[in-house]
């Protein structure tokens, strides 16, 4: 009796696993299946896109779209390509993911390790900042970015992203120092330690998971934006995303439509770089001080 | 005037007083124990000591430096935690130094101290390893080499031995002693084990809600405790605590107890003051100790009286065979020696030593003085 049911288990088990990876596989091409088609047509010329095929492999393999998307893509009215605003994005992303990151790290460390009354109020209204829509600060920013002489430059951005960022850095090193032992601030105030000196050295070389975290999350939304930088960003400090829309929204001559596919894969690099160096270490992060021990 | 002194110290969290007027002064190169059940207010008072807890009302002065808001580096204090809390990103002589640095002594100094102290704990060959890398006892190590480096006026230590496992608690509670003694620095130290005060202190303060029980040698805290919660809480197996009731024969006080089968039996009194309560209701302490066969009686003792009464349980433990008794209506449990001749449920003589005996008030639960 107990032999038979132990067989029928393992038939079952057979099946039911067949089927799930059957499944998973479904989704992996489901998932793959716009890389593909962007990652084939970027390298081919555009007749083979325009004389239909765009599924198919390419017969001829060039690398011009990628350049001319890089290089000399027609850019709203100048013929630039996407390369002076990959620098534009980059001037902007690496202050303001550093600024936030640093920031959310001292208010959490503040919040945990420095109690004062009312604390968890601030903490509150800090994290309420995670969930205000865009759309709702745009006209009262690009106010205070006239007002502070920021409108249309990076700092402009670097400025708003900081401040929508915090909410968020703020919230992950929080949770993350609240579980750090107390009783190491303690013995680094014996030890004679300052505020600053325990931040440096004892608290954030012990951040790295956290700081993983709040890297790639800051970088790819930051990366990706696209409403703040059409909203704020003037003609020389305009980031990746808006002139990508330029490129691909041009009303005028032909579409190129391997180039477009050529400067979206371009445009999407740098978040993917960073999710291949430092992904394994972001799961850890999202996990560390959700369980205790 | 001592070296170090609490002075009629509170301390209040918003209006619930956890601290009530502590009194304690410490000599240089005592050795303190602060010793009481968890929430007893003993490792509130040791930080307060250390500047991590502020004072409500009251002063705490070392070597006559008030204290009250100073900052905790510069009371010239040193710290040894529970969790040993030792800098997990840096190396074992970084987490020595540390102090050391941000005191900013020069960097020759500050190595040589460091050899100094790692020779004294025997840790020289983990200097450049980090603590996670540790045992227990290691950090442990490290940890006390972190207090010891900076050369400090008093010592405080948090429970230090209270995460190492059975054994190497009793290697390094000698290795703290010896510590002590080498170097005769003043130490105040809090444990919730009585053991561990009764070994290692000169002096004890046994706490209990925010009160200050008894402070004594750890001779007078065992022999004569101040009330019962002093005399239960230190040794193990606990003080006997019993009712009885007290009268006189021919002129001298005794205590009459019921035994197992309700009768009574009269033990003599040492302290001839017990007179005055003659015909009243005590609580009576005996020591398990104190109560053993007529061979292994106290002979140095002036007044052994006997008692016949039933064995309920033995429990041999190796070196000493615990019997359990009904006396006064209470569990009584005498500690004989392995080979005594004890069988459950058999009448047997038992050998009390009266002169250590102890009386309280049964409504005060104070000790009536002799």
């Amino acid at each position: 009796m107990s032999i038979a049911t132990q067989d029928t288990a393992i038939r079952t088990g057979r099946v039911m696993r067949t089927l799930i990876y059957l499944v998973l596989l479904l989704f992996v091409l489901f998932y793959m299946l716009p890389l593909y088609v962007m990652v084939v047509n970027s390298v081919k010329p555009l007749e083979e896109i325009t004389g239909g095929g765009m599924m198919n492999l390419p017969q001829v393999f060039t690398l011009e779209p990628w350049a001319k998307a890089w290089s000399s893509a027609q850019i709203g009215v100048e013929p630039t390509g996407l390369s002076p605003y990959f620098w534009n994005s980059i001037k902007m992303v690496v202050p303001a993911v550093a600024i936030s990151t640093v920031l959310g790290a001292l208010n959490g460390y503040v919040l945990t390790k420095w109690r004062f009354k009312y604390d968890t109020i601030v903490f509150g209204l800090i994290l309420f900042a995670c969930f205000i829509p865009f759309q709702i600060v745009l006209i009262p920013m690009a106010k205070m970015l006239g007002l502070m002489g920021l409108a249309g430059t990076t700092w402009g951005l670097v400025l708003v992203h900081v401040v929508y960022g915090v909410g968020f850095t703020t919230l992950y090193f929080r949770n993350y120092y609240a579980v750090f032992p107390t009783e190491l601030i303690r013995a680094a105030q014996i030890d004679g330690a300052g505020f600053f000196q325990i931040f440096w050295r004892i608290l954030l070389p012990s951040s790295g998971p956290i700081a993983v975290v709040s890297i790639i999350w800051q970088f790819t939304n930051i990366w990706n934006d696209f409403l703040f930088g059409a909203s704020f960003a003037g003609a020389d400090s305009q980031p990746m995303t808006v002139a990508l829309n330029n490129l691909v929204q041009a009303s005028h001559g032909v579409k190129e439509y391997n180039v477009h596919f050529a400067g979206a894969i371009l445009a999407a690099l740098p978040t993917l770089l960073v999710y291949i160096v430092a992904g394994r270490y972001f799961v850890r992060g999202l996990m560390a001080g959700s369980v205790k021990g | 005037m001592g070296f170090l002194d609490i002075d009629n110290t509170t301390k209040s969290y918003g209006a619930v007083e956890v601290l009530h007027k502590v009194d304690i002064s410490v000599q240089e190169g005592e050795f303190l124990v602060l010793v009481g059940p968890s929430g007893c207010g003993k490792s509130t008072l040791l930080n307060m000591i250390a500047g991590l807890e502020e004072i409500t009302s009251g002063e705490i002065r070392i070597k006559d430096n008030v204290m009250n808001g100073v900052h905790p580096s510069k009371r010239n204090i040193a710290m040894v935690f529970q969790s040993y809390a030792l800098y997990p990103n840096m190396t074992v002589g970084q987490n020595i130094t540390f102090g050391l640095e941000m005191h900013g002594t020069p960097k020759p100094e500050r190595d040589k101290a460091m050899k100094d102290v790692a020779q004294l704990l025997q840790i020289e060959p983990l200097l450049d390893r980090k603590p996670g890398a540790l045992s227990g006892g290691q950090r442990q190590r490290v940890a006390m080499g972190r207090a010891l480096v900076r050369n400090p006026d008093v010592f405080l230590f948090d429970e230090p031995l209270s995460n190492l496992d059975a054994k190497l608690r009793v290697d390094m509670r000698t290795e703290i002693k010896k510590l002590h003694q080498k170097l005769g620095t003043t130490i105040v130290y809090v444990t919730h084990d009585q053991i561990e005060a009764m070994t290692l202190s000169t002096r004890i303060a046994v706490m209990n809600g925010g009160y200050v029980q008894q402070l004594g040698t750890p001779q007078e805290i065992y022999d004569t405790p101040a009330n019962i919660f002093v005399a239960t809480f230190m040794g193990s197996p606990a003080m006997n605590v019993v009712p009885a009731k007290v009268a006189l024969e021919n002129g001298r006080p005794v205590a009459q107890v019921s035994l197992f089968d309700g009768s009574t039996v009269a033990l003599p009194f040492s302290q001839n003051n017990m007179s005055d309560w003659a015909g009243k209701d005590i609580l009576l302490g005996i020591r398990p100790e104190t109560i053993t066969d007529e061979d292994a009686a106290d002979r140095k003792s002036s007044n052994i009286a006997h008692m016949t009464n039933r064995i309920v349980v033995t429990e041999p433990a190796g070196s000493d065979t615990f019997v359990t008794m009904t006396l006064g209506g209470k569990d009584v449990i005498a500690r004989m020696r392995s080979d005594a001749d004890v069988h459950p449920g058999a009448d047997f003589m038992f050998a009390v030593n009266m002169e250590k005996a102890v009386a309280f008030d049964p409504k005060t639960e104070n000790r009536i003085a002799p």
